[in-house]
């Protein structure tokens, strides 16, 4: 009998592993294009749409593509604090949280000293974010060298924490006093001192994503060039022998939730600062848990992940202009995103393992 | 389905033409009209009825109009990059129809002068920028006068969504005319800070149901709310935003509906015109922005008479919902013998009551 089997490779395929995402994103335009298809749309429309217009077509590219980069800042950002934990084994699902303790953190700084006028306030308030960020992330980081604790469960079930949090500051303490009644801190990016602008204009380039781009060269050189990196992925992908080469595994994951932590919490003071401009109840959009995608479409590594937030930035970006002239539902659209995370796992398989024609043995 | 798909595919290079073919012509296309909304069309409440005032758009004007839409947009710096795509795209006028695309409907308001923007039951306007609202705490006073008619156990489930002024009104003018009927009646809200939440507002349902509640009042956009009081039987809601009458005759009992399409046409019409205006729009009953659906006869004639009369007292202006004398919860005294409240403060309001429990999430 014929057969299609599939056969464990010794090590993982280098081939596929970069063959995946690219694969993904076709499979996805294909399977996608057939869902437009289904809905009455013209599936090379739609997808010409979604990957195309925001980039290049003359009415909306020079509006779109610095959005692109204000909406990849922050993927790019919180994904490559990630994937330092992830390669080493450390599971921080919780950045949606970090972000927007982060968030919290930093305005509450800058607004302490409104309406001040110096140059100092947002370097300050970046300190706090961090700060902030790090703190939310050291609960779960602390439960699990301490009390072994799961930092999945406790990572994650923060974010509910923190949204609860944000609720409360953006009634009570953060509260804009001249905001009628109405919930919502200050604006910080019409407050000259908070501001986060665009740092030149058209370009959507914000202190946050600078940052971001910082990160990835830093966590480059760590990766390839530093011990820390190397014990990471050996964390990651021998435990034993990490400790028998003198890894302390408490450590990697108070170093590597603090690194995330502090990431995801600048992130989030970037956006409150600059593209949110407010804090109100709703500030976490999930920005957070994009960042997981983010990490893992660009394979745990810099320069991918740099490539897989400006991917993911632009099906958010095109996806809204699909609705916008095509009438797309919005359903539609976000289980066009969902596609590619799904096709990318399972195009994955491939990686650990090769697919055998042949005709199985009877035993 | 794979006929159609078949017959899309081998359309494909002709579409391909006649796609940029049609960006290309955008510039001449004729008045075109964009909305943001908030939830899906499909909530069946809120965002639903917008959308339905959207549809009047191309029924009244027809080929005259382009109508386009984006769904489910946060608020946020996402409505920012919504609503300067679609004024990119050419629309003349932008219905941004949730209260969280204030500040960013300003801030898009102020790169884009020629582009008229609406706001929903937002305060803040300017040039390009109107404001408008309806005024639904008038259907809240027809709401709680059942309610507090219907009420067995006395005790009263709300599903409040977020604590600003449009909300909080409505909660006092629900409870004020509840307690006209019923002096015993007690008021039970829950803050579930979302406006769609099909599954938390189910929850907030059945919580409230379990604590005794056999009315159920909704500020939040689906009908989960009504499932669950039809599930745990003997409980009566209200349709929200529109009729939501697959839950006649009970548990919706009646509804309040919100009317947009006359609103939408006119000013769409003004800006055709060139005599559109910024300005703060806050229309009711009267006007025929806020509806009230029918009521089933789960209601007693008698109820239902007392309501309807309760209805056309307010169409009329002879009665104002919020008539003192009326005290703050904390006793202090707000409106006297007679005196009616002022638009400033309903438009602020930040206080219950006296006699509803419970505190103001702060």
């Amino acid at each position: 009998m014929a057969v299609i089997a599939l056969e464990r490779r010794p090590a993982p395929s280098a081939v596929w592993r970069w063959a995946t995402p690219p694969l993904a994103v076709l499979l996805t335009m294909l399977a996608g294009g057939a869902m437009f298809a289904a809905l009455g749309q013209d599936p090379l429309i739609a997808i010409r749409t979604i990957f195309w217009d925001p980039l290049f077509a003359e009415q909306f590219a020079s509006y779109a593509r610095p959005q692109l980069l204000v909406k990849a800042g922050p993927l790019i950002l919180i994904a490559i604090g990630l994937a330092m934990g992830f390669r080493a084994g450390v599971w921080n699902i919780g950045a949606e949280g970090q972000y927007i303790v982060g968030a919290i953190c930093g305005a509450a700084a800058g607004l302490a000293l409104y309406p001040a006028d110096t140059r100092l306030i947002l370097p300050l308030m970046a300190l706090a974010g961090a700060l902030g960020g790090w703190a939310w992330a050291m609960i779960p980081a602390l439960l699990k060298t301490r009390f072994g604790t799961n930092e999945i469960l406790v990572s994650l079930l923060l974010v509910y924490v923190a949204e609860q949090l944000v609720a409360a500051m953006a009634l009570g303490p953060l509260r804009n006093p001249e905001g009628g009644g109405f919930p919502g801190s200050r604006n910080l990016a019409r407050w000259e001192s908070s501001a986060n602008p665009e740092l030149i204009a058209g370009t959507g380039m914000h202190w946050g994503v600078v940052t971001a781009f910082i990160a990835v060269i830093f966590a480059y050189v760590i990766f390839t060039r530093h011990l820390a990196g190397f014990q990471i992925r050996l964390m990651g992908e021998a435990p034993r022998a990490a400790r028998f080469g003198g890894v302390r595994p408490g450590r990697l994951v108070i170093l590597c939730f603090g690194v995330s932590g502090a990431l995801a919490g600048l992130a989030g003071l970037f956006e409150v600062t600059g593209p949110a401009g407010q804090l109100n109840i709703d500030f976490g959009a999930g920005y957070g848990f994009t960042a997981i995608i983010v990490a893992f479409l660009g394979r745990l590594h810099p320069i991918g992940i740099l490539l897989a937030g400006l991917l993911m930035a632009l099906t958010y970006i095109g996806g809204e202009l699909a609705q916008l002239m095509l009438g797309l539902p919005a359903a539609a659209i976000q289980a066009f995103q969902g596609m590619l995370l799904f096709f990318l796992l399972g195009v994955d398989v491939f990686t650990n393992y090769r697919l055998r024609l042949g005709r199985r043995r009877i035993a | 389905m794979l006929r159609r798909t078949f017959l899309a595919s081998s359309a494909l290079a002709v579409g391909f033409g006649t796609a940029l073919g049609t960006a290309a012509l955008a510039q001449d296309d004729p008045f075109k009209a964009g909305f943001i909304y908030v939830g899906p069309i499909g909530d069946g409440g809120w965002t639903y009825t917008h959308n339905e005032g959207r549809l009047a758009l191309e029924e009244e004007f027809g080929d005259g109009i382009e109508t386009v839409y984006q769904e489910s947009v946060p608020e946020g710096a996402d409505a920012i990059r919504a609503m300067t795509q679609m004024a990119l795209s050419g629309a003349d006028i932008i219905f941004a129809t949730s209260f969280g695309y204030m500040d960013q409907v300003l801030e898009v308001a102020e790169q884009f002068p020629d582009v008229k923007f609406e706001h929903a039951t937002g305060y803040k306007q300017a040039d390009n920028v109107a404001t408008y609202s309806a005024r639904f705490y008038e259907g809240r006073a027809v709401q709680g006068h059942i309610a507090g008619s219907m009420t067995d156990t006395n005790i009263v489930g709300y599903i409040a969504s977020y604590p600003i002024p449009e909300v909080i009104r409505g909660i006092n003018s629900a409870y004020i005319h509840a307690t006209k009927v019923n002096p015993d009646v007690e008021f039970r809200v829950v803050w579930v800070y979302t406006w769609f939440d099909p599954a938390k507002e189910a929850d907030a349902a059945t919580a409230l149901i379990e604590q005794g509640a056999d009315v159920i009042l909704q500020h939040t956009d689906s009908t989960a709310p009504l499932a669950a009081a039809e599930a745990a039987g003997g409980v009566i809601g209200f349709g929200q935003a529109s009729d939501m009458a697959a839950f006649k005759p009970s548990p919706r009992v009646s509804s309040i509906l919100d009317v947009w399409g006359p609103y939408y046409i006119d000013r769409v019409q003004a800006v055709m015109d060139g005599t559109w205006e910024s300005g703060d729009t806050w229309h009711g009953i009267g006007e025929g922005m806020v509806g009230i659906g029918e009521i089933t006869d789960a209601v007693p004639d008698e109820v239902r008479q007392e309501a309807l009369a309760l209805k056309e007292s307010i169409a009329s202006g002879e009665y104002h919902p919020f008539t003192g004398p009326l005290n703050k919860q904390d006793g202090t005294p707000w409106l006297a013998e007679g005196e009616t409240a002022d638009d400033g403060t309903l438009l602020g309001m930040n206080f219950y009551v006296e006699g509803l429990t419970g505190d103001i999430p702060e």
